[in-house]
């Protein structure tokens, strides 16, 4: 069963390569997604059980990052379907006027069904080294989906994209060795294991290991100041590629910090992992809140605002408590919130073929519905009620509040600024000004309907929580929190 | 077996000095090849003594692959995109060599505390943080993509080294997923070289980052 769940989409990806027709393909790339879904829900509600010391099972953490992955993807997919159909062959570049061709279409499919497979991957495995050749995976299927746009801006992107992760990904597998070396030179990284003899392993290793392991899949999940490459990948490729590498790829490097984390736990150690946990938070968010004020084009505002909530995420888990719950649950609505505004991002990006945000004005009267979603999208990531990530930033706030009344200012502050930065530049582009006379343009339903659905389960997610929802994040903030 | 490993040790520190100092990207390649070999000759020897054939075999193909297959692949892209050497890279080869010294330094401090003790290991240590070091220096300080993806390279060989002194007995699946991992990237590292010499005649990657500044074609 769990390793259907990774071989479903590896075989459909490598399928995809060999099919020429496109119906075909689209059929492919729609079918795997939605049996994907219904798989995950199955497994999710019946929680098949697993023999102790399995490489691939579900946690209640596992579950929940799995969940938001599929879900995901297949909102992501029907775009990616109406997407391509009307991607010319060839076109001209709209900020420097070069003309460029695509990648093939069968490449872009079977990257996108491997990129699932390899996050997947990440969310199941129950062994640190099988985690770690998961989340390296998924760099080397989502390159090419950044360098979708044959031009050398989204080429550099994608180079600066393989080599900076790789080498943090890198350093985090010499965590893992050391990890691993904590138990002595026959020591092993399964993680039921690790966990059970985790207060006989030698602190001074596992807290070395740590700290690489946060370094180093910290620069894959977009911490400051090792974010480099995220803003250019996210801001390069086609938004589709974006909303996938923030709502779900992002999570997958967090759930390997955390499971290092669980590990510093059951070693009684946990309040070391706190410290770097609440210091990189805060500087991401204060970063990119900083960064985001000055920020001239739509799709790097989104992304820097990305940074921005992995923070929020690294400084929930590091608190702890009341506050990891809040961060679980921001982890799912961010990612909602996030996929849904880069989608509709690139419904703007469609109309008006410029990423400048004072050239796109007046959308409500070229494309009312991607407008309407693009308001109440940018509401919800700036934490205004009822919308989810309201709720679970004031979750985070109170625990942090709780706790330590400095950290939690600080966090409310650059809250605010991020607040003021984002609605400030983001919303005039729907709301204000005329339109320069753009005649109103058709929107099909492929490209409206899967970021309304994601922001309006953000929405509802903030407004009420279904009790087995709740026990689900109740439990992934029992693994993560540390408490 | 030792005397036979400590050389081979000794060249590995050689070899890192030579990267550093180099500008010329063949015999770089070369090195960073060597390098791996030597190393996954080491691991052989070790493990066929302490681990089991399995391992020891498992370290024949790493040799094979970080010795010919991954230096084939750069070299192949060194070919089409017909470059010979590094171009004023941003720290000069003098302040690299020195800081080779240091790095060297530095890892005989850090394998002293966590691997003390005579032999082998504490030696293997710290050559490993030294490769680390060399490596992640060549991608920090390098303009040219390929030196940069030699740099990743070297990085593996010294988190190699590393893992065969701290933890030298984890699953063969682990392994080759690692090695397969680390296979793929440096694949799509040199389809992305290619592309990049193709479409812009460099492979600077430092020179990409100026689109504003070059003149717009209008509609070309």
């Amino acid at each position: 069963m769990m390793l259907g769940l990774v071989l479903l989409p590896l075989l459909a990806g490598l399928a995809a390569l060999a099919i020429r027709a496109r119906r075909l393909r689209e059929l492919l790339l729609l079918g795997t997604a939605l049996l994907h879904v219904a798989l995950v829900a199955a497994a999710a509600l019946t929680r098949p059980a697993a023999a102790e010391g399995a490489w691939l099972a579900l946690d209640d953490l596992g579950v929940l990052f799995l969940l938001v992955t599929s879900v995901l993807f297949l909102a992501v997919s029907f775009y990616a379907v109406g997407y391509l159909r009307r991607e010319p062959e060839q076109q001209t570049d709209p900020e420097e006027g070069f003309l460029f061709s695509n990648e093939p279409e069968p490449t872009f499919v079977a990257c996108l069904l491997l990129f699932l497979a390899s996050m997947t991957l990440v969310t199941l495995s129950r062994h640190l080294g099988l985690l770690w050749v998961g989340i390296e995976a998924t760099t080397l299927a989502s390159a090419p989906l950044v360098y979708f746009h044959r031009q050398h801006r989204s080429l550099e992107a994608t180079w600066r994209y393989l080599i900076v992760c790789s080498v943090g990904i890198a350093l985090a597998l010499l965590g893992n060795l050391l990890i691993a070396g904590a138990a002595g030179p026959a020591g092993s990284l399964g993680l039921d294991d690790l966990l059970a003899r985790a207060p006989g392993l030698r602190r001074e290793w596992l807290e070395a290991g740590f700290l690489l392991v946060l370094v180093g899949y910290g620069t894959k999940m977009g911490l400051a100041p090792m974010h480099g490459w995220l803003p250019d990948a996210h801001g390069e490729s086609p938004s589709l590629v974006s909303a996938l590498l923030s709502g779900a790829l992002l999570n997958c490097a967090f759930l390997g910090i955390l499971r290092v984390r669980q590990v510093l736990t059951a070693a009684g150690d946990s309040e070391f992992a706190a410290g770097p946990l609440v210091a990189f938070g805060l500087l991401s968010m204060g970063l990119a809140a900083l960064l985001i004020l000055r920020q001239p084009d739509y799709k790097r505002l989104l992304a820097y605002s990305s940074v921005e909530h992995m923070g929020v995420l690294s400084f929930g888990v590091g608190v702890g408590g009341v506050a990891a719950f809040g961060a679980m649950l921001h982890a799912v609505v961010h990612s909602l919130t996030k996929a849904a505004l880069f989608l509709v991002a690139g419904n703007l990006l469609g109309a008006y073929a410029t990423k400048r945000m004072a050239a796109v004005r007046g959308a409500r009267a070229v494309v009312p519905a991607s407008a309407a979603l693009w308001v109440a999208g940018i509401l919800a990531l700036s934490g205004v009620p009822p919308f989810g990530i309201f709720l679970s930033e004031l979750t985070i706030l109170r625990g942090a509040a709780a706790h330590d009344l400095v950290p939690a200012a600080l966090f409310l502050l650059f809250l605010g600024i991020a607040f003021a930065g984002v609605s400030a530049q983001a919303l005039p582009m729907a709301l204000g000004g005329d339109a320069g006379g753009r005649p109103r343009m058709r929107e099909p339903v492929t490209r409206i309907l899967p970021p309304l659905l994601l922001l309006a389960f953000a929405l509802l997610l903030g407004a009420w929580l279904p009790a087995p929802l709740v026990r689900l994040v109740e439990g992934a903030a029992r693994l993560a929190g540390g408490g | 077996m030792s005397a036979l490993a400590l050389l081979a040790l000794t060249v590995v520190v050689l070899v890192n000095f030579r990267l550093l100092g180099g500008s010329r990207m063949v015999p770089i390649i070369r090195g960073g090849a060597l390098q791996g070999v030597l190393l996954a000759g080491v691991a052989f020897a070790l493990r066929f003594e302490h681990v089991g054939a399995e391992s020891a075999a498992l370290a024949i193909l790493t040799a094979a692959i970080k010795g010919f297959l991954l230096p084939g692949l750069l070299l192949r892209a060194l070919r089409q995109v017909e470059i010979r050497r590094e171009v004023e890279p941003f720290v000069g080869y003098n302040l690299s060599l020195l800081f080779g010294a240091l790095a060297l330094g530095a890892g005989v401090l850090v394998s002293q505390r966590f691997a003390p003790g005579e032999g082998v290991q504490p030696l293997l240590a710290s050559v490993g943080v030294f490769t680390l070091l060399t490596g992640l220096f060549l991608v920090v300080t390098r303009r040219k993509a390929i030196t940069q993806a030699l740099g990743y390279l070297v990085f593996e060989n010294g988190i190699y080294a590393i893992g065969l002194c701290v933890a030298p007995e984890q699953p063969l699946l682990v392994e080759l997923g690692i090695l397969l991992d680390v296979l793929v990237a440096v694949f799509v590292m040199g389809i992305i070289i290619f592309h990049i010499q193709r479409d812009f005649s460099h492979i600077d990657v430092d020179a990409l980052e100026t689109p504003s500044e070059r003149p717009r074609e209008a509609g070309a």
